[in-house]
């Protein structure tokens, strides 16, 4: 029954499942670097998938749109983020609000939750990637979850990336990746969230001497 | 059907598991000692302990009951019987139906209930101490080491840890990302139960960090002898169920001689490669404090869960 499975997917399926590892590396982190190296891998698995996908459907805009990973989310954002940690000096400690064994657990219902979300949905998909849906899904909630539970600024900066991935792995497998304008266009637009986020970053220090959201709460308009 | 050279390789794998497992043991702490820059000890270190151990008179405590004395024959049954039922060289073992990989962890489970009520038996609080460390590092180990088993399970649509090999081992190259989930899992669980370095110190007597150690404080001469054999070839059986399940290659099918013969090298290099990793994971990793214990083996459980679950999603279709 798995050898119905061609090769070119199953090398597909084990790049998806080191992204979801990945996540849960990502979500079990307590180092801000890190966290960023693990953010680059990530990309650089998301980028090795996308181009397995690529060499075999022939879809030429596949392999921009993982030329386009390995430039924007392998090379460029680790390098800013890299940057901004060492500019804000950053102490190496992420705070989360839950402890880390609960965060897992979280973690691995709401993988649950999409894995069984994801099963209908891709019996209708045709593309040899369909299998991969649901882990995009639950790459993407795990970023959420992280954003949520997470205190430092930066560290939901790295989720929302993350988040990022695991939209274009959904995009990847359900239907050969997005239009070239619109990957493009979110390409872009994270770019510059990430650099107004580090303008961002300065801003919240020198307001709070922190990057503790929390102190976010006590503003208000006088 | 139990054929005459499934009888003789049965009780040849036996053998060899009694003979090995020292050996492995030695080699481990050999690596180690290298890898830490230290003088290695001889190779054949743990052969002389226990020969050494073997000629000792056995000093009791007063408070001692029989259970203590049963328990190291007891400890040492279970591991040879695990050794014989997890496939090393062939699959074709008679004993193999006695026990399949979910009794498999009851063995074990056995085994450490003994060990741990003997430690308490004499009444000394490291004995108490250590006995119900062990506990709560096996009783968090389990559930993570029925989880990996579930997903080999499933792949091989049976329990039986021969069947589970014989499919994995004779089939065209199918990459099932399950199986890496599964083996980082294994891992984990295999550095826990086997005492090893991120959760317990083999070679320590720091009362306060030891888990294993403190148990066995009160045994002497041929108990003490026994219960070190057992935990050899506790490592040995586990080292051979991972190699056996992860990478099958080599294996002999059946009852085939020649494959047999073949396998034997195979086995011993592969050991022997096994037991560097396992050193030198030993070396980069400090031990952790007992309260991480429960975390570092939550994160082997949710691994193995979630090969589990990616076997459900990616490859149970099309």
């Amino acid at each position: 029954m798995n050898a119905a499975i061609p090769f070119s997917a199953q090398l597909i399926n084990l790049f998806a499942a080191v992204i979801l590892l990945l996540a849960f590396a990502m979500l079990a982190q307590r180092r801000v670097l890190a966290l960023i190296n693990l953010f680059a891998l990530q990309g650089l698995t998301l980028c090795l998938a996308t181009l397995v996908a690529a060499v075999t459907t022939g879809q030429v805009h596949l392999y921009y749109s993982a030329g386009l990973t390995l430039a924007l989310k392998v090379l460029l954002l680790p390098w800013i983020l890299y940057r901004l940690v060492k500019k804000l000096n950053v102490k190496g400690e992420v705070e989360a609000l839950i402890n880390i064994p609960t965060t897992m657990l979280v973690g691995l219902v709401l993988v649950m939750i999409a894995f069984n979300v994801a099963l209908p949905i891709s019996e209708l998909s045709h593309t040899i990637t369909r299998g991969t849906l649901g882990i995009a899904l639950a790459v993407v909630m795990l970023a959420f979850l992280m954003m949520i539970t997470r205190q430092k600024a930066i560290t939901q900066v790295v989720g929302f990336l993350s988040m990022e991935n695991g939209l274009f792995l959904a995009a990847t497998s359900a239907t050969y990746g997005m239009p070239m304008v619109v990957e493009l266009g979110i390409a872009l637009d994270v770019l510059v969230g990430v650099i107004i986020l580090g303008v961002f970053f300065f801003q919240i220090r020198d307001q709070f001497d922190s990057l503790d959201i929390h102190h976010m709460e006590r503003l208000k308009d006088n | 059907m139990i054929s005459i050279s499934g009888l003789l390789g049965q009780a040849f794998a036996i053998l060899l598991a009694l003979v090995l497992a020292p050996l492995l043991s030695g080699w481990v702490g050999q690596c180690r000692a290298w890898l830490q820059s230290r003088t290695a000890p001889p190779l054949l270190l743990p052969y002389y302990q226990l020969q050494k151990l073997f000629h000792k008179d056995v000093v009791l405590a007063h408070g001692a009951s029989s259970l203590f004395r049963a328990a190291p024959f007891v400890v040492f049954g279970c591991m040879v019987l695990a050794c014989a039922i997890i496939p090393s060289l062939s699959t074709d073992l008679p004993l193999a139906p006695a026990a399949d990989a979910l009794a498999l962890v009851g063995v074990f489970g056995l085994a450490r209930v003994f060990i741990s009520l003997a430690a308490m038996d004499v009444g000394t609080s490291f004995g108490t101490l250590g006995g119900r460390r062990e506990m709560l590092v096996g009783f968090l180990a389990e559930p993570a080491l029925l989880m990996v088993i579930f997903t080999l399970a499933m792949i091989a649509q049976s329990t039986s840890v021969a069947t589970i090999v014989e499919t994995l081992a004779h089939r065209e190259l199918v990459i099932y990302p399950s199986l890496a989930f599964a083996g980082i899992a294994f891992t984990f669980v295999s550095f826990a139960e086997n005492a090893r370095v991120p959760v317990d110190n083999p070679a320590t007597h720091l009362e306060l960090t030891m888990i294993h150690e403190a148990m066995i404080l009160e045994y002497s001469g041929r108990h003490l002898a026994l219960i070190e054999w057992a935990a050899s070839l506790k490592l040995y059986a586990y080292s051979c169920l991972g190699l056996a399940l992860f990478f099958p290659w080599g294996i002999a099918p059946g009852d085939n001689f020649l494959a047999l013969v073949a396998a034997i090298p195979l086995l011993l290099f592969k050991l022997a490669i096994g037991g560097a990793f396992l050193a030198a994971i030993e070396t980069i990793n400090a031990k952790m404090r007992i309260f991480r214990a429960p975390e570092f083996l939550g994160t082997a459980f949710m691994l193995a869960v979630l090969g589990l679950l990616v076997r459900l999603l990616l490859e149970s279709k099309v």
